[in-house]
């Protein structure tokens, strides 16, 4: 059967590894091709990036962290952040990504999880979502509103609505990061992840919240995630992936062991 | 050297910076000259059966292939490259090489494991039960898992040509081989160290040769 996937993301800016909290108060803690090489070798099962650099130098930059990463590690990974055009995607992977993501430009402009699926296949497109818990509302049914711009506007779109919409747009996988617990360290949100895993046929990641190894176990089976993203836990050396892996194979779930 | 198959079907450069890294020579070709100098060929591929077949009959290409596999020089399929080698793909209702007897088929709905959906494509890691020695798939510790990213599973008329099966609701042949043809599902080149192992092993196979 399937093993559940876990995912270090790396956040990258200027080239450099960094780890934001609550997207706030970034601290630099070293060079991203060098940690994936490294949890690769941990077993890790595929590595995120995420791009924060705002200038457009930053990114070239960053195709050659994503070329040099491609030339180290064997398994899948995916590039995000600041991707907005089906040239944006096409440039990362040919560097070598397996996947790409997108997130704030999907929303602003839905078609480019289709032009992006019709040009390399579904597979390849992670439809990140930020979201926020909120009070049930009409326009907001489910009770989780998407969020953009790294967490700071709201814009009236429900999260299962836009779950739903981005699969049959044609994204292969969602990335689902809760800003209420990122950065916290005190576990997924379980109902948010279960609720949207358990309402679309593409696999979900749960992001944001990770702490200690139990929170990954308790999101991968009550929460029905198919994979999980680890950040802090990882990058400040509290736990290595082969531990927490142990500890999830130890508990049932089904995991990669051999690597 | 090691021809990799170009024929505008996905990514080819991950096949190939595996091959870099184990420290073999690759083109990347389309080209039937330098594919009769090579002594392997790669033929990978991510994308749908229908275009890929279209294209490979347009540049004849699929001429090539056939024309490969009755020199006894040893072959390696890959995903979508695997699938298009048998006689037909349900995706798209469409034709293939012919090459192996046997059929592509979808992922049934409603596959279940324990009660639980399973979701389609079948992506990520998974495990391979190797059924017999073969030069290509040696040297595998028993729990080696494969990544693999597909809604269509190969469906070989000759069962005695399964290598190794995976499960996913279903059982499905993952690998096989018959004389100098070895083809896999997963994609060996994003499969860590057991893909690499795949790959350096299908480098040194001599094909139908060693027979």
């Amino acid at each position: 059967m399937l093993s559940k996937r876990i995912i270090p993301c790396l956040d990258v800016r200027d080239g450099k590894l960094t780890k934001g909290i609550k997207f706030k108060n970034n601290v630099d803690i070293g060079d991203p091709a060098e940690a994936a090489r490294q949890y690769y070798e941990q077993g890790a099962d595929e590595i995120v990036f995420y791009d924060i650099t705002a200038s457009s130098d930053g990114r070239d930059i960053m195709i050659d962290v994503v070329r040099r990463v491609a030339e180290t590690i064997f398994i899948p990974f995916s590039v995000g952040g600041g991707i907005r055009t089906v040239e944006d995607m096409r440039r990362v992977i040919l560097a070598g990504a397996e996947k790409i993501s997108i997130n704030s430009a999907a929303v602003k402009r839905p078609l480019l999880i289709n032009e992006g699926a019709r040009a390399f296949g579904k597979q390849c497109i992670v439809l990140g979502m930020d979201v926020k818990k909120v009070d049930r509302s009409s326009s907001i049914p489910s009770g989780y509103e998407v969020v953009i711009h790294g967490g700071r506007k709201y814009i009236g779109i429900d999260a299962l609505w836009w779950a739903k919409e981005a699969e049959i747009l044609g994204a292969g996988e969602i990335c689902l990061n809760s800003i209420d617990a990122d950065g916290t360290q005190n576990g997924y949100e379980i109902e948010l992840t279960r609720l949207i895993s358990s309402n679309v046929r593409i696999p979900v990641i749960a992001s944001g919240g990770a702490g200690k190894p139990e929170h990954l176990l308790y999101v991968l089976s009550r929460g029905k995630a198919d994979a999980a993203l680890i950040a802090s836990m990882v990058h400040y050396r509290t736990y290595t992936i082969s531990e927490i892996k142990t500890y999830l194979h130890e508990h049932s779930v089904k995991i990669r062991m051999e690597w | 050297m090691i021809a990799i198959l170009d024929y505008r079907a996905g990514n080819l450069t991950s096949v190939a910076r595996a091959l870099h890294y184990l420290n073999q020579s690759y083109r990347i070709t389309a080209d039937p000259a330098t594919l009769q100098e090579a002594s392997h060929l790669i033929f990978p591929g991510v994308g749908a059966a229908g275009e890929a077949m279209s294209h490979l009959r347009q540049t004849h290409l699929d001429q090539c292939i056939r024309k490969w596999v009755h020199t006894g020089k040893p072959m390696l399929g890959i995903c979508l490259g695997t699938q298009v080698i048998f006689e037909h793909s349900e995706e798209d209702d469409t034709v293939c090489l012919g090459i192996i007897p046997g059929y592509v088929r979808r992922f049934p709905e409603n596959l279940q494991h324990e009660g639980q959906d399973l979701k389609v494509p079948h992506m990520g890691w998974n495990h391979v039960a190797f059924q017999k020695e073969h030069p290509v798939f040696r040297g595998l510790p028993e729990e080696s898992e494969f990544y693999f990213v597909h809604s269509y599973y190969p469906a070989p008329t000759d069962e005695r040509w399964v290598i190794g099966w995976t499960d996913y609701g279903i059982r499905f042949c993952a690998a096989l081989a018959h004389e100098n043809l070895a083809a896999v599902q997963f994609h060996p080149e994003k499969s860590g160290r057991p893909g690499l192992q795949i790959l350096a092993n299908f480098c040194r196979w001599r094909g139908r040769d060693a027979e």
